[in-house]
C-alpha cells in the first residue's frame, strides 16, 4: 500500500457529492451548432485574435497566438467559420474577445490520429510542443503550461509532483482522467518528467477514489514507471499545489514564492494528458473533459467536450436542469463562479458545470469571534481580523494580517457560522489594497 | 431564479442561532438537576433570569432597530445567569443581574459579538459585589437531610476556605466532617464500599449546596462533552483550563494550611465552586476567548491561574467568574499578539525595508 499522508493546518471536509457523476463513464458530447472561444483561456494576456468575421478555420488550427510570455496559444477545437468576433462575458466574471464559431456539419476526425515518434526530441523541443498546443493548467487556474515547466538555469527540481485529489465537491473529472486514460496520463508524465527533469515523482491522490489509486499502482508497476502514489487523506483544499506540496514532500512554498522556489513541479492529472495528447498526436489543447453534475441536473455525466462550448449545451447533455436550480456555477462549489447566463462557454479550466438547487439562505449575522475560520484556515491566516480591517477600510492593516496569502480557498466562509461573506469580503480587500499602495 | 454570489456555493451546516441552541441544550441537564436538588423555588430563579434577559434584549434590539431575540443568545445569558444564583436568591437580583449583562456589558458595545466580558458572568460578579450576603446564601438538597425544608449551608468551598483562613490543617475531608457538612445516604455508602471520599462523591454527582447549575459536575461534564463532539467548542479550553489549575493546586494548594508543596488536593477543588460550568461553558464563549488555537492556551492557562491563586491566596472562596472576567479583558490583547504561524511563513529580515510606514 502506499505511503497516506495529508496536510496538517487548517481545511475542511464538505460533503464530497462525488457519487452523482463518478461512477458515469466519459462520454462524447455531439457537436454543438456554435462555439464562443474566448482568447483569454489561461491566465495572463489574453491570446492575439488570428482570425476575422466571415474567415472559416479548421479543426486544430491557430486561431490565438500567445502575446506574452505568460500567455497561451488557443486553436479551433472545431472546422467551421467565424461569423463574428464579440465580447462575452465568462463564467468568472471577465469580459473578453470571442470568436463565435459556427459548427461545419462535416467533420474531419481522423486528424490527431496518428501517433508521433518523440524519442529523439530533447527537452527544449518537447516544451516548445507544450507551447504551441496551448496547453494550460487544467486544474482550474489555467497558468500556461510552458511557463511552470521552463526550468530557469540553475534550478534544479527535485520533484514532480503530479496533482490527482480534485478535492471539490461533486468534480469527478480528473478521477475518470485517471480511471480511463491511465496509461496516456501516465505517459504524458514521463514526457513531463524530460522536460523537467526531476529526482522523483510522486503522484497525490485522495482517498475517496482508492479504484484509481489502485488502478494507477498497477500500471505503474506493469510498465516499470518510477512513479510514486500517495494516497491522501480527505480534506479541502488538498488540491491546492501548496497544500499538496505540504503532503507529499512536506514542504512549505514561502509566502509570496513558487513551487519551483522549494524545488518542485505541480502538474494536474488532466494537463498530463493533454501533454499526452500534445506531444504524441501533436493535437492542441481544443477539448477537455467537463463533469456536468449538482442536484439540479436530472443525469450528471462526465462529458468529453470542446473548449468554449456553451454552458446551455452541456447542460442539455446532462438531461436538462431541474425546476429548483438556484445556481449555475463554473467549477466546483468551493471556488467555483456562478454565473447568471446558460450561454457561458466553458474554458480550458472549467473542469465542472454544477447546477445547484438553494442550499442555505441563512442571513449572515455579526462575527461571534468563535474562531472556526482562525481554525480552518489552511495558510494561518487570521481571516475574522483581516475581514474586520477590510470592513473599515485599513487595508493596510489586512495586508499585514497576510491578505496577500489568502488564496480564497473559502474554508473560512464554509465554516462561519454567522455565514459572513469572507471570501468575497477578500477579494474586494485585495484590489482596494492594490489600488491604494 | 438564478442568484450569482461568491464563492464558496456550500456552507457547512452550523450557524451561529443553531450553536446557540446547542448550548442551550447542554446546559439543561444541570439546570434540571438543580431544580430537582433545590426545589421549584430554582425553576423560578432560573424563569425569571431568563425572561428578563430576553425581554430586555427585546427592547435592546427595538431601540437599535435589530431582531436579536432569533439567535438565541439572550436565552444562553439568562440561563447562565440564572444557574449562577443561589437557589433562596430574591428574585430582584437576577433581574438586576440580567439588565446589567444585556445592556451595559452587552449592548453599549454593540450587542452580540462586540462584547469584551461574557455577559453572564459580568451580570453575575456585578450582584455578587452589590448583594454579597444573599450571594453567598445557600441551602443543601433537600433530600441529603431528608428534612422536609431546605437547611442552608455553606458551600464546601467556602466551609474550607473558613476552616483554613482560622487556622485548620489536614485534608478536606477532615475539615468537611469537623464542619459538620452533610453527606448524602448515596455517597457514604460509595465510600463505605470504594474508599472514594463521599464528599467527592457528593460533588460529582450533585447532592451539595451551591449554584443551582453548579452542582452536578457529572451532568454539566456530559453537557460539555455534548459541545465538543457537535463542535461548538473544542477541548483545548476546558482541559487546559483545568488542568492548569489541578497542577497548581496540586504544587501549591497546600501552603495555605502550612503544608509543603505538592501536597495539595486536587479532586474536590476541581468539582466544586462551578469550576466545571465556568470551563467548559463560560471560558469558551465565542466571543470573549481568543480565537488562535495558541491564544486559547494562554487564556485557558492565565483562567486556572488565577482561579488557583483567587482561591487560595485571596479572600474569596471561589474564584472562577472573576479569573474567566480577568483573561475576558486580556483577550484582545493575546489575540492581537498572538497569531497562528503563516503557512510559508518567511522570517522578517528580508522584509524590513518594508516596514517604514
Amino acid at each position: 500500500m502506499s505511503r497516506i499522508s495529508t496536510f496538517k493546518r487548517g481545511g475542511v471536509h464538505p460533503l464530497d457529492r462525488k457519487e452523482l457523476s463518478k461512477d458515469s463513464p466519459i462520454e462524447k458530447l455531439p457537436l454543438p451548432g456554435e462555439l464562443l472561444l474566448s482568447m483569454s483561456q489561461h491566465l495572463g494576456a489574453p491570446a492575439t485574435c488570428l482570425k476575422k468575421k466571415g474567415d472559416s478555420v479548421k479543426r486544430g488550427e491557430l486561431v490565438g497566438s500567445a502575446s506574452a510570455f505568460i500567455s497561451a496559444n488557443v486553436h479551433s477545437p472545431v472546422d467551421g467559420v467565424v461569423t463574428d468576433v464579440r465580447k462575452v462575458r465568462l463564467a468568472n466574471g471577465a469580459v473578453a474577445d470571442c470568436l463565435v464559431i459556427k459548427v461545419d456539419e462535416k467533420q474531419d476526425d481522423g486528424i490527431f490520429d496518428a501517433a508521433y515518434d518523440y524519442s529523439s526530441l530533447s527537452s527544449e523541443e518537447l516544451l516548445g510542443i507544450v507551447k504551441d498546443m496551448g496547453i494550460v493548467g487544467m486544474g482550474g487556474a489555467t497558468f500556461p503550461a510552458h511557463v511552470k515547466f521552463s526550468i530557469p538555469k540553475g534550478k534544479k527540481v527535485d520533484a514532480l509532483v503530479v496533482n490527482g485529489v480534485e478535492c471539490e465537491p461533486y468534480l469527478t473529472s480528473d478521477y475518470r482522467t485517471m480511471l480511463e486514460r491511465t496509461d496516456k496520463v501516465l505517459e504524458g508524465i514521463m514526457i513531463i518528467s524530460r522536460i523537467v527533469n526531476p529526482e522523483k515523482i510522486m503522484i497525490g491522490v485522495e482517498m475517496n477514489k482508492m479504484d484509481a489509486i489502485a488502478r494507477l499502482e498497477e500500471r505503474i508497476a506493469s510498465l516499470g514507471y518510477p512513479i510514486e502514489v500517495v494516497a491522501l487523506k480527505v480534506k479541502y483544499p488538498q488540491g491546492d499545489e501548496k497544500q499538496l506540496l505540504k503532503a507529499t514532500i512536506g514542504r512549505e512554498v514561502p509566502s509570496g514564492k513558487l513551487p519551483l522556489d522549494i524545488g518542485a513541479v505541480v502538474a494536474n492529472v488532466s494537463t498530463c494528458y493533454a501533454v499526452y495528447e500534445a506531444v504524441v498526436h501533436h493535437k492542441p489543447l481544443i477539448d477537455r473533459i467537463v463533469t456536468v453534475s449538482g442536484e439540479s441536473v436530472n443525469t450528471p455525466k462526465n462529458v468529453l467536450a470542446p473548449i468554449g462550448v456553451k454552458a446551455s449545451d452541456l447542460y442539455a447533455f446532462a438531461g436538462g436542469l431541474k425546476d429548483d436550480i438556484n445556481k449555475l456555477i463554473s467549477g466546483g462549489p468551493m471556488m467555483g463562479f456562478a454565473f447568471a447566463l446558460e450561454d457561458t462557454p466553458t474554458t480550458k479550466g472549467t473542469g465542472g458545470l454544477l447546477a445547484l438547487p438553494l442550499m442555505i439562505s441563512k442571513d449572515t449575522m455579526p462575527c461571534v469571534s468563535c474562531g472556526k475560520c482562525v481554525e480552518h484556515c489552511p495558510m494561518g491566516l487570521m481571516p475574522n481580523k483581516m475581514f474586520r480591517n477590510i470592513k473599515y477600510g485599513n487595508y493596510q492593516a489586512a495586508m499585514d494580517y497576510g491578505l496577500m496569502d489568502c488564496k480564497e480557498c473559502g474554508c473560512c466562509a464554509y465554516s462561519c457560522p454567522s455565514h459572513l461573506p469572507l471570501v468575497q469580503g477578500f477579494k474586494l480587500g485585495k484590489k482596494l489594497g492594490r489600488k491604494a499602495k | 431564479m438564478k442568484t450569482v454570489s461568491v464563492s464558496p456555493h456550500v456552507h457547512s451546516s452550523l450557524s451561529t442561532d443553531k450553536a446557540m441552541l446547542f448550548v442551550i441544550i447542554a446546559l439543561l441537564p444541570s439546570a434540571i438537576w438543580g431544580v430537582f436538588a433545590f426545589g421549584l423555588r430554582a425553576l423560578l430563579v432560573l424563569l425569571v433570569s431568563v425572561a428578563s434577559c430576553v425581554i430586555v434584549e427585546y427592547i435592546m434590539g427595538r431601540i437599535s432597530k435589530e431582531n436579536t431575540i432569533r439567535d438565541y443568545s439572550a436565552i444562553v445569558t439568562g440561563l447562565l445567569i440564572g444557574m449562577n444564583m443561589s437557589p433562596l436568591i430574591p428574585l430582584y437580583i437576577p433581574v438586576i443581574a440580567s439588565v446589567f449583562a444585556i445592556v451595559v456589558v452587552k449592548w453599549t458595545f454593540g450587542g452580540l459579538g462586540c462584547n469584551w466580558m461574557n455577559p453572564a458572568l459580568a451580570g453575575r460578579v456585578f450582584v455578587f459585589f452589590s448583594f454579597s450576603s444573599a450571594m453567598s446564601t445557600f441551602i443543601v438538597p433537600r433530600y441529603v437531610y431528608h428534612a422536609a425544608d431546605a437547611v442552608s449551608s455553606a458551600t464546601m468551598l467556602s466551609a474550607i476556605k473558613t476552616a483554613v483562613s482560622s487556622g485548620a490543617s489536614g485534608s478536606n475531608v477532615d475539615i468537611l466532617s469537623g464542619a459538620s457538612v452533610a453527606m448524602s445516604h448515596f455517597a457514604s455508602g460509595i465510600e463505605d464500599a470504594t474508599g472514594i471520599s463521599g464528599y467527592v462523591v457528593d460533588a460529582f454527582f450533585g447532592n451539595i449546596a451551591g449554584c443551582i447549575g453548579e452542582v452536578s459536575a457529572f451532568l454539566l461534564l456530559l453537557g460539555g462533552i455534548f459541545l465538543i463532539v457537535t463542535h461548538i467548542i473544542t477541548w483545548h479550553v476546558p482541559v487546559i483550563y483545568i488542568g492548569s489549575f489541578a497542577v497548581l493546586s496540586w504544587i501549591f494548594g497546600g501552603l495555605p494550611r502550612g503544608l509543603g508543596l505538592f501536597q495539595g488536593e486536587v479532586l474536590l477543588p476541581i468539582l466544586t465552586g462551578g469550576l466545571i460550568l465556568g470551563a467548559f461553558f463560560m471560558a469558551t464563549d465565542w466571543v470573549t476567548s481568543p480565537t488562535s488555537r495558541k491564544g486559547q492556551v494562554i487564556y485557558a492557562i492565565g483562567c486556572g491561574f488565577f482561579t488557583f491563586l483567587i482561591r487560595y491566596f485571596a479572600s474569596l472562596p471561589e474564584g472562577v467568574s472573576i479569573a474567566i472576567l480577568l483573561m475576558n479583558i486580556v483577550t484582545p490583547t493575546i489575540d492581537r499578539y498572538i497569531r497562528p504561524k503563516k503557512f510559508g511563513y518567511v522570517k522578517p529580515e528580508k522584509k524590513k525595508k518594508g516596514v517604514e510606514a
